[in-house]
Protein backbone atom coordinates (compact mmCIF):
# COMPACT_ATOMS: atom_id res chain seq x y z
CA UNK A 1 0.00 0.00 0.00
CA UNK A 2 1.42 3.68 -0.98
CA UNK A 3 -1.55 5.51 0.07
CA UNK A 4 -3.89 5.42 2.95
CA UNK A 5 -7.35 6.48 2.57
CA UNK A 6 -8.88 6.23 6.32
CA UNK A 7 -12.37 6.98 5.56
CA UNK A 8 -14.61 6.32 2.19
CA UNK A 9 -15.34 10.32 2.89
CA UNK A 10 -12.11 11.43 2.75
CA UNK A 11 -10.51 13.47 -0.24
CA UNK A 12 -6.94 13.50 0.62
CA UNK A 13 -4.83 10.33 1.08
CA UNK A 14 -1.46 10.15 3.47
CA UNK A 15 1.58 8.60 1.67
CA UNK A 16 2.87 6.12 3.32
CA UNK A 17 6.14 6.32 0.91
CA UNK A 18 7.49 8.95 -0.97
CA UNK A 19 6.09 9.36 -3.74
CA UNK A 20 7.17 10.79 -7.32
CA UNK A 21 5.74 13.26 -9.47
CA UNK A 22 3.99 11.19 -12.27
CA UNK A 23 2.91 8.27 -10.16
CA UNK A 24 -0.06 7.01 -10.61
CA UNK A 25 -1.89 6.23 -7.78
CA UNK A 26 -5.75 4.77 -6.97
CA UNK A 27 -5.93 6.05 -10.80
CA UNK A 28 -5.24 9.70 -9.65
CA UNK A 29 -2.03 10.93 -11.50
CA UNK A 30 0.38 12.61 -9.30
CA UNK A 31 1.26 16.10 -10.28
CA UNK A 32 3.52 17.01 -7.33
CA UNK A 33 5.86 14.92 -5.34
CA UNK A 34 3.85 13.83 -2.10
CA UNK A 35 6.49 12.95 0.72
CA UNK A 36 6.13 10.24 3.44
CA UNK A 37 3.31 11.55 5.96
CA UNK A 38 1.91 14.46 3.52
CA UNK A 39 -1.51 14.69 1.67
CA UNK A 40 -2.90 14.14 -1.81
CA UNK A 41 -5.92 15.46 -3.17
CA UNK A 42 -7.92 12.50 -4.51
CA UNK A 43 -10.41 14.51 -6.16
CA UNK A 44 -10.27 18.39 -7.18
CA UNK A 45 -11.50 20.41 -4.50
CA UNK A 46 -12.95 23.87 -4.67
CA UNK A 47 -11.90 27.02 -2.99
CA UNK A 48 -13.70 26.90 0.29
CA UNK A 49 -14.44 23.57 0.39
CA UNK A 50 -14.08 21.38 3.26
CA UNK A 51 -10.61 18.76 3.28
CA UNK A 52 -12.08 15.29 4.62
CA UNK A 53 -9.46 13.25 6.38
CA UNK A 54 -10.84 10.17 9.01
CA UNK A 55 -13.52 11.05 7.87
CA UNK A 56 -13.73 14.73 9.13
CA UNK A 57 -12.99 18.07 8.21
CA UNK A 58 -9.48 19.04 9.10
CA UNK A 59 -9.87 22.12 7.40
CA UNK A 60 -10.72 24.63 3.84
CA UNK A 61 -9.14 24.84 1.01
CA UNK A 62 -7.27 28.03 0.49
CA UNK A 63 -7.43 27.71 -3.14
CA UNK A 64 -8.65 25.32 -6.00
CA UNK A 65 -6.78 22.07 -5.69
CA UNK A 66 -6.54 19.86 -8.14
CA UNK A 67 -6.56 16.04 -7.76
CA UNK A 68 -3.12 14.85 -7.42
CA UNK A 69 -1.41 17.84 -6.00
CA UNK A 70 0.23 18.04 -2.53
CA UNK A 71 -1.99 19.47 0.21
CA UNK A 72 -0.86 21.16 3.17
CA UNK A 73 -0.33 24.11 4.84
CA UNK A 74 0.37 26.45 1.43
CA UNK A 75 -3.79 25.21 0.36
CA UNK A 76 -5.17 24.74 3.06
CA UNK A 77 -6.06 26.15 6.69
CA UNK A 78 -7.26 25.13 10.13
CA UNK A 79 -10.82 27.19 11.21
CA UNK A 80 -10.98 26.23 14.79
CA UNK A 81 -9.70 28.52 16.92
CA UNK A 82 -8.49 31.15 14.94
CA UNK A 83 -9.06 34.50 16.53
CA UNK A 84 -7.37 36.34 13.70
CA UNK A 85 -10.60 35.09 11.73
CA UNK A 86 -13.13 36.61 13.64
CA UNK B 1 -3.20 -13.83 36.24
CA UNK B 2 -0.43 -10.71 35.80
CA UNK B 3 1.16 -9.68 38.81
CA UNK B 4 4.22 -8.00 39.03
CA UNK B 5 5.73 -6.80 42.40
CA UNK B 6 5.16 -3.01 43.68
CA UNK B 7 5.81 -0.97 46.50
CA UNK B 8 3.10 -0.39 48.78
CA UNK B 9 1.95 2.85 50.10
CA UNK B 10 -0.10 3.35 53.56
CA UNK B 11 -3.02 5.04 51.22
CA UNK B 12 -3.05 1.77 49.72
CA UNK B 13 -1.58 2.96 46.44
CA UNK B 14 0.93 1.48 44.35
CA UNK B 15 4.28 1.85 43.13
CA UNK B 16 6.26 0.27 40.11
CA UNK B 17 9.07 2.25 41.44
CA UNK B 18 10.65 3.51 44.86
CA UNK B 19 12.33 6.85 43.98
CA UNK B 20 13.82 8.89 46.50
CA UNK B 21 12.98 12.35 45.17
CA UNK B 22 14.67 15.81 45.74
CA UNK B 23 11.83 17.94 45.37
CA UNK B 24 12.16 21.76 45.31
CA UNK B 25 9.66 24.08 47.10
CA UNK B 26 9.36 26.63 45.04
CA UNK B 27 11.98 28.32 41.71
CA UNK B 28 14.89 29.33 43.99
CA UNK B 29 15.30 26.07 45.40
CA UNK B 30 15.48 24.59 42.18
CA UNK B 31 18.77 24.24 40.83
CA UNK B 32 19.90 22.94 43.87
CA UNK B 33 17.78 20.08 44.11
CA UNK B 34 18.13 18.99 40.16
CA UNK B 35 22.24 19.26 40.82
CA UNK B 36 21.63 17.27 44.40
CA UNK B 37 19.64 14.71 42.43
CA UNK B 38 22.28 14.33 39.82
CA UNK B 39 25.21 13.36 43.09
CA UNK B 40 23.53 10.40 44.13
CA UNK B 41 22.76 7.41 41.46
CA UNK B 42 18.95 6.59 41.50
CA UNK B 43 18.04 9.85 43.12
CA UNK B 44 15.40 12.04 40.63
CA UNK B 45 15.32 15.80 41.03
CA UNK B 46 12.33 17.94 40.34
CA UNK B 47 12.25 21.53 39.07
CA UNK B 48 9.61 23.97 38.60
CA UNK B 49 8.80 27.87 38.42
CA UNK B 50 6.31 28.08 40.89
CA UNK B 51 6.02 28.30 44.45
CA UNK B 52 6.90 32.09 45.26
CA UNK B 53 4.96 35.65 44.45
CA UNK B 54 1.64 33.23 43.26
CA UNK B 55 -1.76 34.36 43.79
CA UNK B 56 -5.29 32.28 44.09
CA UNK B 57 -5.01 29.56 41.33
CA UNK B 58 -1.37 29.43 40.57
CA UNK B 59 -0.45 29.30 44.10
CA UNK B 60 -3.38 26.27 45.14
CA UNK B 61 -2.25 24.68 41.95
CA UNK B 62 1.57 24.90 42.76
CA UNK B 63 0.97 23.88 46.48
CA UNK B 64 -1.60 20.81 45.15
CA UNK B 65 1.02 19.66 42.42
CA UNK B 66 3.93 19.59 44.97
CA UNK B 67 1.52 17.68 47.84
CA UNK B 68 0.67 15.36 44.87
CA UNK B 69 4.16 14.56 43.75
CA UNK B 70 5.72 14.57 47.15
CA UNK B 71 3.50 11.82 48.09
CA UNK B 72 3.03 10.03 44.15
CA UNK B 73 2.76 6.19 44.27
CA UNK B 74 6.21 5.71 42.87
CA UNK B 75 8.18 7.45 45.71
CA UNK B 76 9.70 6.31 48.88
CA UNK B 77 10.93 8.96 50.29
CA UNK B 78 11.56 12.42 49.69
CA UNK B 79 14.30 15.71 50.54
CA UNK B 80 12.16 18.68 50.47
CA UNK B 81 14.05 21.71 49.23
CA UNK B 82 13.20 25.17 50.45
CA UNK B 83 14.80 28.50 49.82
CA UNK B 84 12.90 29.95 53.39
CA UNK B 85 11.16 32.66 52.19
CA UNK B 86 8.72 31.14 49.62
CA UNK B 87 4.71 31.35 49.85
CA UNK B 88 4.52 27.45 49.38
CA UNK B 89 3.65 25.48 52.95
CA UNK B 90 6.41 24.17 53.17
CA UNK B 91 6.55 22.70 56.44
CA UNK B 92 2.35 21.28 55.99
CA UNK B 93 3.84 19.46 52.60
CA UNK B 94 7.04 18.07 55.01
CA UNK B 95 4.10 17.44 57.75
CA UNK B 96 2.01 15.98 55.38
CA UNK B 97 4.70 13.60 53.54
CA UNK B 98 5.68 12.49 57.06
CA UNK B 99 1.84 11.58 57.27
CA UNK B 100 1.99 9.34 54.52
CA UNK B 101 4.37 6.91 55.90
CA UNK B 102 7.55 8.16 53.38
CA UNK B 103 10.68 9.38 55.07
CA UNK B 104 11.25 13.33 54.45
CA UNK B 105 14.31 15.56 55.10
CA UNK B 106 13.69 19.17 55.11
CA UNK B 107 16.56 21.77 53.83
CA UNK B 108 15.96 25.40 54.38
CA UNK B 109 18.87 26.56 52.34
CA UNK B 110 18.77 29.96 54.34
CA UNK B 111 19.34 28.42 57.64
CA UNK B 112 21.80 25.43 56.36
CA UNK B 113 24.00 28.68 55.39
CA UNK B 114 23.68 28.96 51.76
CA UNK B 115 23.79 26.97 48.95
CA UNK B 116 26.89 25.05 49.37
CA UNK B 117 26.37 23.73 52.57
CA UNK B 118 22.73 22.87 51.89
CA UNK B 119 23.69 20.94 48.56
CA UNK B 120 25.99 18.48 51.11
CA UNK B 121 23.09 18.44 53.55
CA UNK B 122 20.76 17.50 50.75
CA UNK B 123 22.91 14.76 49.15
CA UNK B 124 23.63 13.32 52.57
CA UNK B 125 19.87 13.61 53.13
CA UNK B 126 18.88 11.94 49.52
CA UNK B 127 21.81 9.09 50.82
CA UNK B 128 20.21 8.18 53.55
CA UNK B 129 16.43 8.13 52.45
CA UNK B 130 17.31 5.97 49.45
CA UNK B 131 19.16 3.39 52.21
CA UNK B 132 16.49 3.70 54.08
CA UNK B 133 13.52 3.52 51.29
CA UNK B 134 15.66 0.20 50.23
CA UNK B 135 15.61 -1.74 53.58
CA UNK B 136 11.80 -0.91 54.67
CA UNK B 137 10.25 -1.32 51.35
CA UNK B 138 6.79 -3.40 51.71
CA UNK B 139 6.73 -5.37 47.93
CA UNK B 140 3.66 -7.25 47.22
CA UNK B 141 2.81 -8.92 44.18
CA UNK B 142 -0.33 -6.47 42.51
CA UNK B 143 -1.46 -6.28 38.91
CA UNK B 144 -2.77 -4.35 36.62
CA UNK B 145 -5.87 -2.18 38.11
CA UNK B 146 -3.01 -1.21 39.96
CA UNK B 147 -1.72 1.10 37.08
CA UNK B 148 -2.96 4.71 36.49
CA UNK B 149 -1.69 5.15 32.77
CA UNK B 150 -1.86 8.24 31.42
CA UNK B 151 -1.65 8.96 27.64
CA UNK B 152 0.44 11.85 25.77
CA UNK B 153 1.64 12.69 23.07
CA UNK B 154 4.27 15.17 21.91
CA UNK B 155 6.11 16.06 19.00
CA UNK B 156 3.56 14.29 16.82
CA UNK B 157 3.95 13.91 12.66
CA UNK B 158 1.50 12.17 10.35
CA UNK B 159 2.18 8.91 11.41
CA UNK B 160 1.55 9.56 15.38
CA UNK B 161 -2.53 9.72 14.34
CA UNK B 162 -1.75 6.61 11.97
CA UNK B 163 0.28 3.92 13.95
CA UNK B 164 1.52 4.90 17.38
CA UNK B 165 -1.95 6.38 18.88
CA UNK B 166 -4.00 3.51 17.65
CA UNK B 167 -1.37 0.95 18.90
CA UNK B 168 -1.75 2.75 22.38
CA UNK B 169 -5.12 2.85 22.04
CA UNK B 170 -5.29 -0.90 21.77
CA UNK B 171 -2.71 -0.94 24.91
CA UNK B 172 -5.32 0.79 26.02
CA UNK B 173 -8.47 -1.28 25.78
CA UNK B 174 -6.87 -4.28 27.25
CA UNK B 175 -5.28 -2.16 30.54
CA UNK B 176 -9.32 -1.26 30.71
CA UNK B 177 -10.28 -4.94 29.98
CA UNK B 178 -7.94 -5.61 33.11
CA UNK B 179 -9.09 -3.41 35.48
CA UNK B 180 -6.38 -0.43 35.34
CA UNK B 181 -6.77 3.47 35.53
CA UNK B 182 -6.20 4.98 32.23
CA UNK B 183 -6.38 8.83 31.71
CA UNK B 184 -6.46 10.60 28.16
CA UNK B 185 -5.67 14.55 28.80
CA UNK B 186 -4.65 17.67 26.77
CA UNK B 187 -7.83 19.64 26.17
CA UNK B 188 -6.48 21.79 23.42
CA UNK B 189 -6.48 18.65 21.52
CA UNK B 190 -9.66 17.39 21.18
CA UNK B 191 -10.67 20.75 19.28
CA UNK B 192 -12.19 19.72 15.96
CA UNK B 193 -12.06 15.94 17.34
CA UNK B 194 -15.83 16.61 19.37
CA UNK B 195 -17.65 13.96 17.02
CA UNK B 196 -15.07 11.57 18.17
CA UNK B 197 -15.61 11.62 21.77
CA UNK B 198 -19.42 12.21 20.66
CA UNK B 199 -19.62 8.78 19.35
CA UNK B 200 -17.86 7.33 22.95
CA UNK B 201 -20.33 5.19 24.29
CA UNK B 202 -19.57 6.42 27.48
CA UNK B 203 -21.98 8.52 30.11
CA UNK B 204 -23.48 11.86 28.30
CA UNK B 205 -22.65 13.53 31.64
CA UNK B 206 -19.10 12.84 31.38
CA UNK B 207 -18.86 13.97 27.56
CA UNK B 208 -21.06 17.01 28.02
CA UNK B 209 -18.16 17.63 30.55
CA UNK B 210 -15.19 17.08 27.87
CA UNK B 211 -17.29 19.06 25.38
CA UNK B 212 -17.83 21.93 27.15
CA UNK B 213 -14.28 22.08 28.46
CA UNK B 214 -12.79 21.94 24.76
CA UNK B 215 -15.54 24.90 24.08
CA UNK B 216 -13.73 26.60 27.07
CA UNK B 217 -10.23 26.48 25.45
CA UNK B 218 -11.55 27.08 22.40
CA UNK B 219 -13.10 30.53 23.47
CA UNK B 220 -9.78 31.77 25.46
CA UNK B 221 -7.94 31.03 21.72
CA UNK B 222 -10.34 32.93 20.05
CA UNK B 223 -10.10 35.81 23.14
CA UNK B 224 -6.28 36.07 22.40
CA UNK B 225 -7.67 37.17 18.90
CA UNK B 226 -4.25 35.28 17.49
CA UNK B 227 -3.39 33.32 14.04
CA UNK B 228 -2.63 29.74 15.90
CA UNK B 229 -0.49 28.23 12.88
CA UNK B 230 2.76 27.63 13.37
CA UNK B 231 1.32 27.35 17.15
CA UNK B 232 -0.52 24.71 16.86
CA UNK B 233 0.39 23.05 14.66
CA UNK B 234 3.69 23.26 15.84
CA UNK B 235 6.23 24.01 12.99
CA UNK B 236 8.21 20.61 13.66
CA UNK B 237 3.84 19.11 13.47
CA UNK B 238 4.17 20.82 10.16
CA UNK B 239 7.30 19.51 8.74
CA UNK B 240 5.66 16.53 9.90
CA UNK B 241 2.81 16.57 7.27
CA UNK B 242 0.14 17.87 9.90
CA UNK B 243 -1.77 20.69 8.39
CA UNK B 244 -4.14 21.77 11.14
CA UNK B 245 -5.20 21.64 14.58
CA UNK B 246 -8.16 19.49 13.79
CA UNK B 247 -6.33 17.15 11.65
CA UNK B 248 -3.20 16.93 14.67
CA UNK B 249 -6.65 16.20 17.01
CA UNK B 250 -8.08 13.77 15.21
CA UNK B 251 -4.94 11.40 15.19
CA UNK B 252 -4.44 12.43 19.18
CA UNK B 253 -7.55 10.70 20.37
CA UNK B 254 -6.65 7.61 19.10
CA UNK B 255 -4.96 6.59 21.91
CA UNK B 256 -8.22 6.54 24.01
CA UNK B 257 -8.90 3.52 22.62
CA UNK B 258 -12.62 2.39 22.44
CA UNK B 259 -13.74 2.40 26.17
CA UNK B 260 -16.25 4.62 26.99
CA UNK B 261 -15.25 7.88 28.88
CA UNK B 262 -15.96 6.64 33.07
CA UNK B 263 -14.85 9.88 34.50
CA UNK B 264 -14.25 13.66 33.96
CA UNK B 265 -10.84 14.99 36.16
CA UNK B 266 -9.82 18.72 36.90
CA UNK B 267 -6.37 19.21 36.37
CA UNK B 268 -4.11 17.04 38.93
CA UNK B 269 -7.34 15.46 40.22
CA UNK B 270 -6.69 11.99 41.44
CA UNK B 271 -7.88 9.46 38.88
CA UNK B 272 -10.91 8.01 41.35
CA UNK B 273 -12.28 5.11 38.81
CA UNK B 274 -10.86 1.92 36.61
CA UNK B 275 -11.61 2.89 32.84
CA UNK B 276 -11.17 5.63 30.55
CA UNK B 277 -10.71 9.00 32.39
CA UNK B 278 -10.24 12.45 31.03
CA UNK B 279 -8.17 14.92 32.41
CA UNK B 280 -8.78 19.08 31.38
CA UNK B 281 -5.01 19.65 30.94
CA UNK B 282 -3.15 22.12 28.56
CA UNK B 283 -1.64 20.58 25.29
CA UNK B 284 2.15 20.94 26.02
CA UNK B 285 3.14 17.47 26.95
CA UNK B 286 5.19 18.32 30.02
CA UNK B 287 2.40 20.27 31.99
CA UNK B 288 -0.01 17.68 30.69
CA UNK B 289 1.99 15.09 32.41
CA UNK B 290 2.05 16.83 35.35
CA UNK B 291 -1.41 17.45 36.17
CA UNK B 292 -1.66 13.29 35.38
CA UNK B 293 1.17 12.83 37.44
CA UNK B 294 -0.04 14.47 40.21
CA UNK B 295 -3.28 12.33 39.38
CA UNK B 296 -1.97 9.45 40.49
CA UNK B 297 -0.38 8.61 37.15
CA UNK B 298 2.71 5.79 37.33
CA UNK B 299 3.52 4.95 34.13
CA UNK B 300 2.96 7.07 30.72
CA UNK B 301 2.77 5.72 27.68
CA UNK B 302 4.09 9.04 25.04
CA UNK B 303 4.13 9.08 21.35
CA UNK B 304 5.94 11.04 19.08
CA UNK B 305 6.45 11.26 15.44
CA UNK B 306 9.10 13.57 15.51
CA UNK B 307 11.02 12.10 18.55
CA UNK B 308 11.06 13.29 21.85
CA UNK B 309 13.64 12.90 24.48
CA UNK B 310 10.99 14.03 27.09
CA UNK B 311 10.18 11.72 30.04
CA UNK B 312 8.52 12.52 33.57
CA UNK B 313 10.70 12.58 36.67
CA UNK B 314 9.06 9.92 39.07
CA UNK B 315 6.88 8.39 36.37
CA UNK B 316 8.01 5.56 33.98
CA UNK B 317 7.65 7.23 30.26
CA UNK B 318 7.30 5.03 27.35
CA UNK B 319 8.01 6.29 24.24
CA UNK B 320 6.30 5.12 21.07
CA UNK B 321 7.20 6.38 17.22
CA UNK B 322 5.17 5.19 14.47
CA UNK B 323 8.22 6.55 12.24
CA UNK B 324 11.04 4.47 11.38
CA UNK B 325 13.22 6.94 10.26
CA UNK B 326 12.76 8.77 13.89
CA UNK B 327 12.80 5.32 15.76
CA UNK B 328 16.38 4.72 14.04
CA UNK B 329 17.88 8.27 13.88
CA UNK B 330 16.60 8.50 18.14
CA UNK B 331 17.24 4.83 19.20
CA UNK B 332 18.16 5.90 22.27
CA UNK B 333 15.29 8.32 23.41
CA UNK B 334 12.52 5.92 21.68
CA UNK B 335 11.68 2.53 23.37
CA UNK B 336 8.83 1.40 20.84
CA UNK B 337 8.49 1.45 16.78
CA UNK B 338 5.45 0.78 16.21
CA UNK B 339 5.75 1.60 11.91
CA UNK B 340 5.45 -2.22 11.22
CA UNK B 341 1.98 -1.36 10.83
CA UNK B 342 2.79 0.55 7.13
CA UNK B 343 4.21 -2.87 6.35
CA UNK B 344 1.33 -4.65 6.82
CA UNK B 345 2.03 -5.53 10.52
CA UNK B 346 -1.83 -5.82 12.26
CA UNK B 347 -2.85 -3.62 14.97
CA UNK B 348 -3.80 -5.92 17.51
CA UNK B 349 -0.04 -7.45 17.01
CA UNK B 350 1.18 -4.16 17.83
CA UNK B 351 -0.66 -3.71 20.47
CA UNK B 352 -0.28 -6.86 22.69
CA UNK B 353 3.57 -6.03 22.01
CA UNK B 354 3.30 -2.74 23.64
CA UNK B 355 1.09 -4.40 26.00
CA UNK B 356 3.60 -6.71 26.70
CA UNK B 357 6.12 -3.56 27.06
CA UNK B 358 4.40 -2.00 29.87
CA UNK B 359 4.62 -5.28 32.02
CA UNK B 360 8.14 -5.56 31.77
CA UNK B 361 8.35 -2.11 32.41
CA UNK B 362 6.09 -2.31 35.78
CA UNK B 363 7.92 -4.80 36.37
CA UNK B 364 11.26 -2.51 36.65
CA UNK B 365 12.67 -2.02 33.55
CA UNK B 366 14.20 1.23 32.63
CA UNK B 367 12.31 3.40 30.11
CA UNK B 368 15.31 5.36 27.44
CA UNK B 369 14.29 8.38 29.61
CA UNK B 370 14.96 6.88 32.82
CA UNK B 371 18.22 5.43 31.35
CA UNK B 372 18.63 9.42 30.06
CA UNK B 373 17.81 10.73 33.18
CA UNK B 374 16.16 13.15 30.57
CA UNK B 375 12.87 14.74 33.00
CA UNK B 376 11.05 17.60 32.96
CA UNK B 377 7.62 18.62 34.59
CA UNK B 378 6.34 22.42 34.57
CA UNK B 379 2.73 23.44 36.24
CA UNK B 380 0.28 25.77 34.55
CA UNK B 381 0.20 29.54 35.20
CA UNK B 382 -2.46 31.42 34.50
CA UNK B 383 -2.34 34.33 36.74
CA UNK B 384 -0.13 37.40 36.93
CA UNK B 385 3.60 36.71 38.67
CA UNK B 386 3.31 39.63 41.87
Amino acid sequence: MRILILNPKDNVGTALQDLPEGSWINGILLRENIPFGFKTALSDIGEGDKIIKYGEPIGIALTRISAGELVHVHNIQGIRGRGDLL
Amino acid sequence: MISFPCYMRDDGSAGIRNYTAIIPASVCAAPLALKAAFRVDGVVGLSHKGGCCQIGNDYKRTTWILRKLCTHPNVGGVVLVALGCEGTPWESIAEEIEKSGRPVELIHIQRAGGSKKAMEKAVQAAEGIKERTAKTAVIRERGIKDLTVGLECGGSDATSGLSANPVIGRAADELVRQGAKVILSETTELIGAEHAIMANTGAPRIKQKIIDAVKRVENEFLKAGEDIRGTQPTPGNIEGGLSTLEEKSLGCVYKAGTNPFVDFLEYGEPARKSGLSFMDTPGQDVESMTGMAAGGANLFLFSTGRGSPVGFPLVPTVKITGNEATYTRMIDDIDFDSSGIFRGKPLDELGQELFDLILQVSRGKQTKSELNEYYEMGIPKREITL
